[in-house]
């Protein structure tokens, strides 16, 4: 028994409490300031000052969260539904064994190697071109267009990344039920439909998971491409809590800021969890 | 399960990070008992210019002076971050009364001090209830900048303009005969991207608030009214009907941009201050000039340039003792010893408000040498009210406004619902907590 003890404690020590430790230090402890600090007014984090619940009650009051909450669930249900039908589609083309297959999925999942800033200053210069051309007003003055812009941004950076994590599940369907649909005289829909897409489930649990969250968090590509204009009419959750945060003078604003940040955490948590539970009912064990 | 298990840290970790705060863990530096400086710099066009006079004076005494320099627009972000730390700045700068607010609790009380008596008067410090917060070192300036080759190409002297009436007048001609004089507009772009906008948000904007300001005989209020609104519109209308630029493309149009045109000689008129002069050199000091910005209020044949300060330097209160002596001798020798002068002077070219900064003092900024002129001559310097103005926001609010009337989406109206009703609820945001 004291040997096995001893056994398991050295490489506990090893391989667990270095992880753990900046986990605690990286995670758990910034965790517990920042809800202690959402319930505070502070300039830095160590002057801050109790003030109770009113940093939430503001929340309550402040009609530019309540239309950024609202604009970022509508942004993140076109770029969930976008992205992993898109992303789907290609995998599915890609996984036929057509020529010159592996130049397209490098191709197709290059966009996502480039930083969000950049891509967001990038594709404002090409959308406005665009609008000038059309002679629409620009993106600064336009907020379908800015709309039309994030997606379109989120997607082309998105879906090449889930194309791989979906070629990946494709893949792993055994060939053995594919024919034995194809020997049960099922036709190509059907195939897809009752065989692959089940067979997949797990891929797509993953990657709506990751669309949904990464869509909800988006930040760098909103400050770069729109930075909410026109009149905050552009900006998601997570811009308009660093405005708070960071725009405003005086140390209320920071609590504020922090609360709302606390209010996005249990929004995301609670939207991914259910999610998962969602989609996780409907995966089958090969 | 392990599936499950990496899917809940994942929830975890990713929602995590959206709350997280940074830790700052430094190395910590002895600092000894002469102390140590550390500077927060605000402007970055000067950041080689301080390290210089940094590493003589620690040359000189020994005492260790750190420099560094916000990225242009982040100061408010980085002095948040590094003022939490252990080794935080002595030395920051805060930008008017409004700016202000958000660190008067971190600012020794310089009263007293021997580089608070180094200043001309007490209109250069920021004081509230007698306590010395800030002093401002540097005077700006500015107005509208031109091409004095270019004007006299074109028929005109800076003499032709005295008024709003004959801006206009000269402009429009000018930009009706653009395509013989090979210029793109009279003005250059006035760009409303984040680059540029604080150019006219801010800057003119000023200038209908001073006149309300002086109408009424006040000094900031919690309410404006807008008298002068209308002259507002007047100078707007202007800058983009005779200007290098469509005025449905501004809210696009960069900082660079307006710098470009100028400098390539497709604009004449350029809206700037004394701090774009080492942008714009390269048209020759002898070519540029400056004018006061005429919105069309009577007597502004008398109007000067705008002249103030939006940079004041405040010691962090809490930093050690030690370093805030050696904080408060670093300054007072910067502003009286002639190493000090001549770098602030000649290099940085800034015009402090000090004693120490006689004649030799002066920086060859032909800018600034033309706003001075205007002071000869008698001209009333308008003030930079600008520092009252309640937030942030409201200035993104006017901004806004602009830039949807410019493009013709919007109406005059929301500007000036913007200009005084956002005043007003922006002074009672920031004053209901």
């Amino acid at each position: 028994m004291n040997k096995s003890l001893k056994n398991s404690v050295i490489p506990f020590i090893i391989f667990v409490v270095p992880t753990l430790a900046a986990f605690c230090l990286g995670f758990v402890y910034p965790f517990i300031q920042g809800l202690y600090l959402s319930f505070c007014q502070f300039t830095t984090i160590n002057n801050a000052n109790f003030v109770g619940i009113t940093n939430y009650k503001y929340l309550l009051t402040d009609t530019n969260f309540h239309s950024a909450f609202w604009y970022t669930v509508q942004f993140t249900l076109a770029t969930t539904v976008t992205i992993n039908i898109i992303a789907f589609i290609i995998a599915l083309i890609l996984t036929k064994g057509m020529k010159g297959t592996n130049i397209f999925r490098t191709i197709f999942f290059m966009p996502n190697l480039i930083g969000g800033i950049v891509l967001g200053y990038i594709w404002k210069i090409l959308i406005d071109g665009l609008l000038i051309l059309m002679g629409k007003p620009l993106l600064a003055l336009n907020p379908t267009a800015g709309f039309i812009g994030l997606l379109v941004l989120m997607s082309w950076q998105q879906i090449g990344y889930m194309m791989i994590i979906y070629i990946a599940g494709l893949q792993n369907v055994s060939r053995e039920l594919i024919e034995a649909s194809e020997i049960d005289g099922a036709n190509g829909w059907q195939t897809l439909f009752k065989v692959k897409i089940p067979m997949v489930m797990s891929s797509i649990t993953i990657c709506v998971f990751l669309t949904l969250t990464y869509s909800f968090k988006l930040f760098d590509q909103n400050l770069a491409l729109t930075n909410g204009e026109p009149n905050s009419s552009t900006e998601l959750l997570a811009l308009n809590i660093y405005k708070t945060f960071y725009a405003r003078t005086g140390a209320h604003w920071r609590g504020i800021g922090q609360a709302k940040a606390v209010v996005f955490f249990v929004v995301v948590a609670v939207l991914a969890l259910i999610q998962l539970g969602v989609t996780r009912s409907r995966e089958v064990q090969s | 399960m392990f599936k499950k298990a990496i899917l809940y840290s994942m929830i975890f970790g990713i929602s995590l990070s959206a709350i997280g705060c940074s830790s700052d863990d430094e190395a910590e530096i002895p600092a000894g008992t002469l102390g140590s400086v550390y500077y927060l710099n605000f402007k970055p066009e000067q950041d080689g210019d301080w390290k210089q006079l940094a590493s003589m004076y620690t040359e000189l005494t020994g005492v260790r002076v750190d420099v560094v320099t916000a990225a242009s627009g982040e100061y408010e972000t980085t002095l948040l971050s590094e003022i939490g730390k252990s080794e935080a700045p002595t030395l920051f700068q805060v930008n008017g009364p409004i700016g202000l607010e958000g660190w008067r609790d971190y600012t020794y009380n310089l009263a007293g001090t021997p580089v608070y008596q180094q200043l001309k008067s007490d209109d250069f410090a920021l004081i509230e209830d007698g306590k010395v917060c800030g002093i401002a070192y540097v005077l700006e300036t500015y107005g509208l900048i031109y091409n004095k080759e270019l004007l006299e190409k074109a028929g005109y002297t800076a003499d032709d303009i005295t008024n709003f009436e004959t801006l206009k007048a000269v402009t429009d001609d000018i930009q009706a005969r653009k395509d013989e004089l090979g210029i793109k507009g009279a003005f250059a772009s006035a760009g409303l991207d984040g680059s540029s906008d604080w150019r006219f948000k801010t800057h003119l904007a000023n200038i209908p608030i001073y006149y309300e300001y002086e109408n009424d005989g006040i000094a900031t209020t919690e309410a404006i009214k807008g008298t002068y609104l209308d002259n507002y519109k007047a100078i707007w209308d202007l800058y983009i009907t005779n200007s290098t630029t469509d005025p449905a493309q501004l809210s696009a149009k960069t900082g660079n941009d307006a710098v470009a045109e100028f400098v390539n000689g497709d604009a004449i008129f350029y809206q700037n201050g004394t701090w774009a002069y080492n942008d714009i050199k390269s048209i020759g000091d002898e070519n540029l000039g400056i004018l006061p910005i005429y919105i069309g209020v009577d007597g502004e044949e008398n109007q000067g340039l705008v002249t103030g300060s939006e940079n004041y330097w405040c010691v962090n209160q809490f930093a050690a003792p030690e370093d805030i002596q050696a904080t408060l001798d670093f300054l007072y020798w910067c502003v009286t010893s002639d190493e000090g002068k001549d770098i602030i002077a000649h290099q940085m070219n800034f015009v402090t408000p000090f004693i120490g900064f006689t004649e030799e003092y002066l920086p060859a900024n032909p800018l600034i040498v033309a706003a001075d002129e205007y002071i000869t001559q008698g001209k009333t310097s308008v003030d930079w009210c600008f520092s009252t103005i309640p937030s942030e926001e409201w200035k993104n609010g006017v901004g806004s406004a602009l830039k949807a009337y410019s493009a013709g989406l919007g109406t005059w109206e929301a500007v000036e619902d913007a200009f005084i009703d956002g005043w007003e609820s922006e002074y009672k945001l920031m004053n209901s907590f």
